[in-house]
């Protein structure tokens, strides 16, 4: 049991080091870089640790074998951003015409706007902020010029349309990258305030006049209202998200303006509670620099002190991915309670039953999502 | 070391236990299992396969084992696992070693993007390897199978491992899962080719895995240059066909049909473009073992004159 105890630990602190510290990985053993290699890979970290070995010039330091990973990570990396740029320029051509303000969020944003967290993370799909009377004109013009809806079963759809802040996933016929159009930030059923009008006046525009990225603040609160509201219960809360908001406010904390418009936007979205966390964490895990009187500014978006307590708790054990071998029962419990929290802030008790009930279902008839390895097309991956 | 240096004993407990390190020629695999009748074949298939040094790393950590909770009361099944994690809906427990090699498969066509992934059979003779890019079903693995055992080597069955940096294809010699009629046609053909049990009525029809000569095993660490890229294609009782093929349609057929063509993008373009300039390209139609391998062993020899 002590070893079980102890090999997690090792595994906890490895990953730790490693995001705040990554000058000290050539020291790391090669058993250290095994299990390294498998938490980061787990977390999504990867290519953000080679991003930071090769920024330092240390890359030529690292075992070969742990390069090749390294590499690989990269690889994929790069692959993806040129995917994504390739599909909002095709995105551009798609909606020429109409006239709406496009606002890309998220991994598409940070690429597109050259931000810090583009550089070593791994991007999924193009997410876009549309007014949500033109997402029926978008999605319509989108399905003509070669996307099409994914096929959902009927909860699911319903499920988006009538309570979500997104609509179901679009994805292109030939190049298989999928779009996520949202038109606000939260769920509609959501405690949380979540009107979008204030986001779009402040947008910024990027080079091209139609794409726009949300201002630096409200960027970052949209990363934390994402870690923090939108859950797996597999997978916790997602690392690489604080990661992303650690790289934004070291950035943009820059600018001298930045720290003092934070906390009073934050209350105006009504956000003040993820911004609590964000900080508190985003400190904690990576050392980001946060001004005193900023969180001395922020102590009354705390929770009261056994939530804080339990959060504290919870948030870290929801955050980190675990050891590959010594899965822990209360990391598990930790991540679904965080889930539950989250649609807890989502939806109202008695959707929420209904929705968790439905999910449960789900998982008991099991192995709903996993994919038949004999049949799969590798090259499908 | 050797995978036959444990015993029978030995091997399932550690297989049970912390697991059991493998090298299959660039990749260290870290393999667990709880089932006893994985162990068995296991232990009989790996035979001569070396066992990494403890001080190197794993590349993947895989694990075929029963499955937890409930589901192990149920059915006897079979999950296949990579860093604990489920990825894939569960097998019978009769179909463990097949899907563990899928599993394999999986892992290195996922995470092995260091390298350029063709989806191609290989094998050499005298330094010079000949590569197979085919589709499923023309007779690849058969024809890489008879060859391999009369006097070439085996690179690999499934992976051509392409190394970005001096083009070098890296050798891979995993076991080479036979299916259906080719089973009987390697019988035939090579009556004392080792080849493991039939395990019927898995997702891909009857497969059996013929373990390659203990030669292209021990030399796993010696890469070969591209000499030769060879399209073929089994039809039943066609005539033996090898034609020239022009280098532009060798290198479409090529890129793509590799695995992560697109991932390595420009590093990858350069790859293929060199070795479609290096290679001589056929395209080969054949029915017939006892044809086709005389013909490709003129191929070499006609080099060597």
């Amino acid at each position: 049991m002590a070893k079980v105890a102890n090999e997690r630990l090792r595994a906890r602190k490895l990953l730790l080091d490693a995001l705040k510290m990554p000058e000290t990985l050539p020291a790391l053993s090669l058993a250290d870089w095994e299990l390294l290699l498998r938490v980061a890979r787990r977390a999504r970290v990867l290519g953000r640790l080679e991003s930071a070995l090769h920024h330092a010039g240390l890359l030529g330091d690292i075992p070969p074998p742990v390069a090749a990973h390294l590499r690989a990570a990269r690889n994929v990396i790069k692959h993806r951003k040129t995917l994504i740029s390739w599909e909002v320029n095709r995105l551009l051509w798609a909606l020429k015409g109409i006239d709406a303000p496009l606002i890309l969020l998220k991994g598409t944003a940070y690429l597109l706007a050259d931000l810090p967290p583009a550089q070593g993370r791994i991007f999924a799909d193009v997410d876009l902020l549309v007014p949500e009377d033109r997402v029926r004109e978008i999605e319509e013009r989108l399905v003509e010029r070669g996307w099409f809806k994914t096929e959902i079963d009927p909860y699911d759809d319903r499920y988006y349309r009538v309570w979500m802040h997104e609509i179901p996933p679009l994805r292109h016929r030939e190049r298989g990258t999928e779009i996520d159009i949202h038109h606000r930030l939260l769920p509609k059923t959501s405690h949380l305030a979540s009107a979008p009008a204030p986001l779009f006046a402040a947008a910024r525009t990027l080079a091209d006049p139609r794409l726009r990225v949300l201002a630096p603040a409200d960027m970052i609160l949209h990363a934390l209202v994402h870690l923090f509201l939108e859950g797996d219960p597999d997978e916790g809360l997602r690392l690489r998200d604080l990661a992303d908001v650690h790289d934004l406010l070291c950035h943009h904390g820059q600018e001298p303006a930045f720290w003092a418009s934070l906390v009073p936007r934050a209350r105006a979205l009504g956000f003040q509670r993820p911004l609590f966390y964000g900080l508190h964490h985003a400190h904690q895990f990576f050392g980001t620099p946060i001004p005193p009187d900023v969180l001395h500014e922020l102590e009354d978006a705390a929770p009261a002190w056994p939530i804080r307590k339990l959060m504290n708790r919870l948030i870290p054990l929801a955050l980190l991915p675990g050891h590959p071998d010594h899965p822990s029962h209360l990391a598990a419990l930790a991540r679904w309670l965080i889930y539950v929290r989250a649609h807890w802030l989502r939806m109202p008790p008695g959707l929420l039953i209904k929705h968790l009930s439905h999910k449960a279902w789900l998982r008991f008839r099991g192995f709903r999502k996993r994919v038949d390895l004999a049949q799969l097309d590798l090259k499908q991956q | 070391m050797n995978v036959g240096d444990l015993n029978r004993r030995e091997f399932g407990e550690q297989l049970a236990g912390d697991g059991v390190a493998l090298q299959f020629g660039p990749f260290n695999l870290r393999l667990r299992s709880d089932l006893d009748s994985f162990a068995a074949h296991a232990h009989q298939l790996y035979e001569p396969y070396p066992l990494p040094e403890t001080t190197a790393i794993c590349d993947f950590h895989v694990q075929i084992c029963a499955p937890r909770g409930l589901r192990r009361w149920l059915r006897r099944q079979a999950c296949f696992g990579v860093d604990g994690q489920f990825p894939f809906a569960p097998y019978t427990v009769e179909h463990a070693f097949p899907a563990l090699e899928w599993g394999i498969n999986w892992c290195v066509a996922t995470r092995a993007h260091h390298l350029l992934l063709l989806h191609s059979a290989a094998v050499e003779r005298n330094g010079r390897a000949i590569l197979f890019p085919a589709s499923p079903g023309n007779g690849k693995s058969t024809l890489c199978t008879a060859l391999v055992h009369s006097g070439w080597r085996l690179l690999s069955d499934e992976f051509g491992l392409v190394r970005p940096e001096d083009g070098l294809l890296l050798p891979i010699p995993r076991l080479i899962p036979l299916k259906n009629e080719s089973i009987d046609v390697i019988r035939r053909f090579r009556p004392e080719a080792i080849i493991g049990p039939s395990f019927l009525a898995t997702r891909k029809g009857t497969v059996a895995h013929v373990r390659p000569p203990l030669d292209s095993i021990r030399r796993a660490q010696e890469p070969a240059r591209p000499r030769w890229l060879i399209f073929p294609r089994w039809v039943s009782g066609a005539p033996l066909t090898l034609e020239p093929m022009s280098r532009s349609q060798a290198f479409l057929m090529v890129a793509t049909n590799a695995f992560n063509y697109d991932v390595l993008d420009e590093t990858a373009f350069r790859l293929v473009t060199d070795m479609v300039h290096a290679c001589d390209c056929y395209s080969l139609v054949y029915s017939d073992l006892n044809e086709a391998i005389p013909a490709l062993d003129e191929l070499c020899n006609s080099m060597d004159r």
